[in-house]
């Protein structure tokens, strides 16, 4: 009843989402768990299977080097978006981050619009560190088609937005915000060794490959092969071509699972308050 | 507008078996500071909170600005400010991205270096929050507390922790913001702190409005008994009385003129307060925590 007054009206969801964004930013590249989680690790992995590796051609002219990029890029959106929330977030909940947002006038909408953003441009940092350090010491060579430019695009963006809503929807699993990591660290990492990340795929065991294929790092992972390979080498995959179509498939559905595990089980406090 | 700003009635709130909040009843006018006085776990932050619409209550009616906290939409957020206890957020930020950043959540803003120089921040503008002492921290919450002109402001025990100076300074920030008409909830266990910044006192305890009233009248004060004392032959006489100006009469006719060491002492606040929780224990035959 006094609320009515002929105030100003309150700045959109998308003017404070933008906002959020850069703000998470600052806070993100501050931050040396993030910087370290982020860049400093994956660009580590890199140099250290390209130097052992790299040399070793699994098809007659396929460096190891060039699988691992592809797969190190598909690993790239699991860091940036699923690990790096469900580690974010958590601390958010229990340092008061989370609180204060939610005693102000912001929408609900507008956080996860800073998160998606915060996400979009980590994950393109570090795209840009790995193909940088690639090209420079182990010869990478580059998607030639623009066919294979608008996969890396479908693919990253699909993957993004499924694993940042997981994140989010994940989040809820760490007890505290310390044990985040430790809980959320080893699911990318076992996903990693599973999925054709650290292993040529079609080498694992066939148990470990339908066990990968549930998850969405198998498919991004073979989206990136795509991307990163030469057409012959679809003939090495566990369909003999790139599935492409499954790839989207299984992406989206990801999305999917992710948004509405998202609305479940999301929350602003934590467990045992209210 | 209505004469009330926050209204209690009746609030009950239970947290397994135990009744954090237990009927409890007040409400505060516009422009008023009113401060909620009680030891730990007398139910003070419980009840702040289902205001500032973050708990739900289990029964009674709340109303803070004309809306029901838990049914508060964004209008009835952009006039209402927060500072919680003991938030560690932000501090990758410093004090003037901070500040800067939470403008941007509302319709008209302070303008933000107002703000930071309003709670004594100017010259640590350009720090990292998490290098700030405890009491610099604080006022940063407090800063992003007023940032957006609320009407209501809500503050938790904002000076646990302090020392005496910046105590001091605080409480000539809050009586800034005072006296520009902004009405405040204040939660306290500083007894001085409530009798120096609020307009009324309640004073709670077990989830239970004990008292409630202006810090002088609090608990009959005025009407109790004073203790009257002076020096007589070296040594320190009392008398407990009624009627502390005849007392001092009386003696002035005694001695003649100057009445050696003389002293008056009435029932201070913290008096009254031990006696309402004394009270209190006594007759639920428990104790709290």
């Amino acid at each position: 009843m006094t609320t009515a007054t002929a105030a100003p009206r309150l700045p959109s969801t998308l003017a404070i989402g933008r906002r959020r964004v850069s703000i998470e930013l600052k806070q993100f590249f501050r931050d040396r768990n993030s910087a370290v989680f982020n860049f400093a690790f994956p660009m580590v992995l890199l140099i250290i299977f390209g130097s052992v590796f790299g040399g070793q051609n699994i098809a007659p002219d396929i460096t190891f080097a060039q699988y691992f990029v592809a797969g190190m890029i598909a690993s790239g959106v699991l860091y940036t978006s699923f690990q790096n929330l469900s580690i974010a977030i958590p601390l958010e909940r229990e340092d008061g981050t989370l609180k204060r947002l939610q005693g102000t006038p912001m929408p609900k909408a507008s956080y996860f619009v800073g998160k998606i953003g915060t996400v979009f441009v980590a994950y393109t940092a570090q795209v840009v560190i790995l193909i940088v350090v690639g090209v420079l010491f182990y010869g990478i060579q580059l998607p030639s088609t623009a066919l294979q430019w608008f996969t890396f695009l479908w693919a990253s963006v699909l993957g993004l937005i499924g694993c940042t809503l997981l994140g989010i929807a994940f989040s809820v699993v760490p007890k505290t915000g310390r044990g985040a990591s430790a809980v959320a660290t080893p699911i990318v990492l076992v996903l990693q060794f599973t999925s054709g990340v650290f292993f040529v795929f079609t080498q694992l065991p066939h148990w470990m490959q339908v066990f990968a294929s549930i998850f969405p790092l198998k498919w991004l992972a073979q989206a990136m092969r795509s991307v990163f390979l030469p057409e012959y080498a679809a003939a090495m995959e566990p369909a003999g071509n790139w599935e492409l179509p499954m790839c989207a498939f299984m992406l989206a559905l990801w999305c999917v699972i992710g948004l509405v595990l998202s609305i479940l089980f999301f929350r602003w406090t934590p467990r045992g308050s209210n | 507008m209505g004469e009330t700003a926050v209204s209690v009635e009746n609030v009950r709130k239970r947290y397994g078996d135990l009744w954090a909040l237990d009927g409890a009843s007040f409400h505060i006018d516009f422009g008023e500071c009113f401060a909620l006085l009680g030891p730990n776990g007398a139910g003070k932050t419980t009840v702040t909170e289902i205001l500032e619409g973050y708990r739900h209550r289990d029964s009674g009616t709340a109303s803070v600005l004309g809306q029901d906290p838990e049914h508060g939409d964004r209008a009835w957020r952009s006039q209402i400010g927060i500072v919680l206890q003991s938030d560690r957020d932000l501090g990758d930020l410093t004090v003037a991205e901070a500040v800067e950043h939470f403008t941007g959540y509302y319709a008209n803003p302070r303008d933000p270096a107002d703000v930071i120089a309003a709670v004594g921040l100017t010259e640590k503008a350009k720090s990292r929050n998490e290098k700030l002492s405890g009491g610099q921290r604080r006022r940063l919450d407090v800063a992003l507390g007023i940032i957006g002109r609320p009407r209501v402001l809500f503050l938790d025990e904002p000076t646990t922790g302090f020392d005496p100076e910046a105590r001091r300074e605080f409480w000539t920030l809050i009586e800034g913001l005072k006296a520009e008409g902004t009405t405040i909830l204040l939660t306290t266990h500083y007894l001085e702190e409530a009798e120096h910044l609020a307009d009324r006192v309640a004073i709670i305890s077990r989830g239970k409005v004990l008292a409630c009233d202006t810090p002088t009248l609090l608990g009959g004060r005025e009407r109790s008994s004073a203790r009257v004392s002076w020096m007589q032959d070296g040594i320190r006489v009392e008398s407990q009385t009624m009627d502390p100006t005849r007392a001092v009469i009386d003696l002035a006719e005694r001695f003649g003129s100057e009445i050696p060491g003389l002293e008056i002492h009435r029932e201070t606040l913290e008096d009254v307060y031990l006696s309402l929780l004394q009270d209190d224990r006594y007759v639920e035959g428990g104790d709290s925590e």
